[in-house]
């Protein structure tokens, strides 16, 4: 039975990867399972110096869903290499570097200082975060701030790069061209969309940021909307996410054109989920007769 | 790295009773991971039938007694209203113990005033019964009800000095004004150090008295958490670096800080 694919030249054992800011950078989890298992590991976002992030609260619990607006605190690039990398370094499996920035110039930066390392299984460019002012969404909402962006990057990097689209657009099909014209390897599909949560006694908002953005299995049917609509307007692969709880969800997104899925907010109430729907990819493999997970990559049925 | 040792496991009920009022006490048979707890650490509990309501629960560990550790939790929304309901033989699954503890003070070491208001009774259990020199705790709540496991700290030997805001136990007042006398007493208790838990308010107020007596303080901060290990970045608070503050997580640096750590200015 075949589980790996491909992310440009990237080879991934299996299809199943977790999604930025969802996993820390790996070893906050390595006692709870065993990261080599997974399709790849994707770290939290990056930027050139550290980032303090937002005032707390910072998360707040919806119906099947989780509002957030962390603010992308990180420890820059230089406190990443030296707290982070060494560990994730001696994994086998492929790390993936999730980056932002304010500018174009320094999305590029950052992406160079990745491609210097050595040893990074590809960078997502996080154009899409709905939780900070400057930088993230506004890129990733703006066909041609969009365009420029991925265009800077490739240009100083030769790693696989993953563009992480924003669900917020009218339609997603243009932006994700755009990404693929512009030297994208794939896209990722979907960061969180914005959203709010008040507290009626009070009348505050329950986040100190007033908005977040919401992910968990209550934007599943969303994403798996957009990955459809993605799948047929580009050529390169799709990583689904959006509430992935098991292998069925994961399947969902596979079916409907995702080459690859990302578990995500449900790492924080379940950390086996990723194991879980590796293990449950492999049954329904099984049971449908399949050799090769491709099978499953958009063999959606449409009766027309 | 801190290095802390965790385990996710499913473990079984083997008792959840009513303490008093809205307090229950929860005892859960987990061999691999009770032997690994120290005072002051959590666990995150998922309570299976809460459904659409995602999110793990935090808890204190309370007690540790062979393969089993309890929790002493107030039922104040759906995730605890839940556990209530929850009977013996029914699982859960804990990932546990998690957090930087108190430190243990060494034999003939500081002598420890524990000061803890409501639930924050059960995060200091371990500490007194695990001190090897035995000190006073300071409990404080609004009613008769909320004070709690006041005959375990005597059982341990220790000094129990409880104040309730309507007097209806105790000495009327708060959990404060009973620590202050015993920082003014002359002579002095030798090596005191105090440690403490409750709701922020308190903390923030046992933390400035602390600094005013000059009295080393842990404190162990109450804040939301998501993933409870480190990866969300959800249960920050702002903790004093060298030259400004940074925030960090009360579930993996904390839930135990330095009173003088903390940066109060920056806090909610
Ligand atoms: C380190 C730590 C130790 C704790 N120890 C204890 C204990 O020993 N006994 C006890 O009774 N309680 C303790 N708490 C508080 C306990 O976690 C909350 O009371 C509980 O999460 C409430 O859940 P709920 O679904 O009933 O409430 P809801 O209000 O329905 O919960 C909604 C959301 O808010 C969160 N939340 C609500 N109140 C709190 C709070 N005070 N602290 C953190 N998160 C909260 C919930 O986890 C959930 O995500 C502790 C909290 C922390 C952080
Ligand atoms: C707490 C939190 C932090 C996140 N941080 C990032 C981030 O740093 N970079 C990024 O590209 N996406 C980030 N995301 C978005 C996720 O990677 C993912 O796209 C989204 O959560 C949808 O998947 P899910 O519903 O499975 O969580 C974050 C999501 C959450 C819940
Ligand atoms: S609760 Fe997720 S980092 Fe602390």
């Amino acid at each position: 039975m075949n589980l790996s694919i491909k992310i440009g030249k990237l080879k991934l054992p299996n299809p199943v990867m977790v999604a930025s800011g969802t996993f820390g950078y790996g070893v906050e989890y390595a006692q709870l399972l065993d990261l080599n298992q997974l399709g790849a590991v994707v770290v939290k976002g990056i930027r050139l110096d550290p980032v303090r992030g937002n005032a707390t609260p910072r998360t707040v619990e919806v119906a099947s869903g989780l509002i957030n607006a962390i603010g992308l605190q990180g420890p820059g690039v230089d406190g990443f290499i030296k707290k982070y990398w060494p560990f994730l370094k001696t994994l086998k499996v492929p790390t993936i570097i999730n980056i932002w920035g304010t500018t174009v110039e320094e999305y590029a930066e950052v992406v160079g200082r990745f491609d210097a390392l050595g040893g990074v299984g590809a960078l997502e460019l996080n154009v899409s975060c709905p939780n900070i002012k400057k930088g993230g969404a506004q890129f990733g909402t703006d066909l041609k701030l969009l365009a420029q962006v991925v265009a800077a990057c490739r240009k100083v990097t030769k790693l696989p790069l993953i563009t992480k689209m924003s669900p917020n657009v009218v339609g997603i099909g243009p932006f994700a061209q755009a990404a693929e014209d512009a030297g994208s390897d794939a896209l990722s599909i979907m960061n969180s969309y914005p959203a709010m949560a008040i507290d009626i006694e009070t009348r505050r908002p329950k986040l100190a940021n007033v908005t977040g953005g919401l992910t968990g299995p209550c934007i599943k049917p969303i994403a798996v909307k957009l990955v459809w609509d993605a799948a047929r307007a580009v050529k390169i692969p799709i990583i689904g996410m959006g509430g992935i709880q098991n292998a069925g969800d994961a399947i969902e997104f596979m079916v409907a054109g995702a080459t690859a899925v990302a578990v995500g907010t449900a790492n924080f109430y379940e950390p086996q989920t990723p194991l879980q729907v590796i293990a449950g990819l492999r049954e329904f493999m099984e049971k449908h007769g399949m050799k090769d997970v491709k099978e499953i990559i958009g063999s959606v049925q449409i009766v027309k | 790295m801190l290095a802390v040792l965790m385990l996710e496991q499913t473990v079984q009920i083997v008792s959840n009773e009513r303490d008093t009022d809205s307090y229950f006490r929860l005892v859960l048979r987990a061999p691999l991971i009770a032997p690994l707890i120290q005072p002051g650490q959590f666990a995150h509990v998922r309570v299976w039938p809460l459904k659409d309501a995602l999110l793990r629960r935090p808890f204190s560990i309370f007690q540790v007694s062979g393969d089993t550790f309890s929790i002493l939790y107030k039922t104040v929304g759906k995730g605890t209203d839940a556990l209530a309901r929850l009977g013996v033989g029914e699982e859960l699954s804990v990932i546990a113990p998690l957090g930087h503890g108190f430190t243990v003070p060494e034999r003939g070491g500081e002598t420890p005033l524990l000061v803890a208001g409501g639930y924050g009774m059960a995060a200091m259990y371990l500490l007194a019964q695990r001190s090897p020199q035995r000190g006073i705790v300071f409990v404080g709540g609004r009613r008769r009800v909320d004070i709690l496991c006041e005959t375990e700290f005597r059982a341990l030997g220790w000094d129990v000095r409880v104040t309730t805001e309507d007097g209806s136990h105790g000495e009327k007042g708060l959990v404060t004004e009973p620590l202050i006398a015993e920082l003014r007493r002359k002579p002095p208790v030798p090596h005191r150090k105090v440690f403490a838990c409750g709701p922020t308010g308190m903390l923030k107020a046992v933390g400035k008295i602390a600094e005013e007596y000059n009295v080393p303080a842990e404190l162990s901060m109450d804040e939301h958490m998501c993933c409870g290990v480190g990866v969300c970045l959800t249960c920050v608070i702002p903790v004093k670096t060298g030259n400004g503050w940074e925030y960090q997580r009360t579930c993996t640096e904390g839930p135990v800080f330095e009173a003088r750590q903390v940066e109060w200015e920056e806090t909610r």
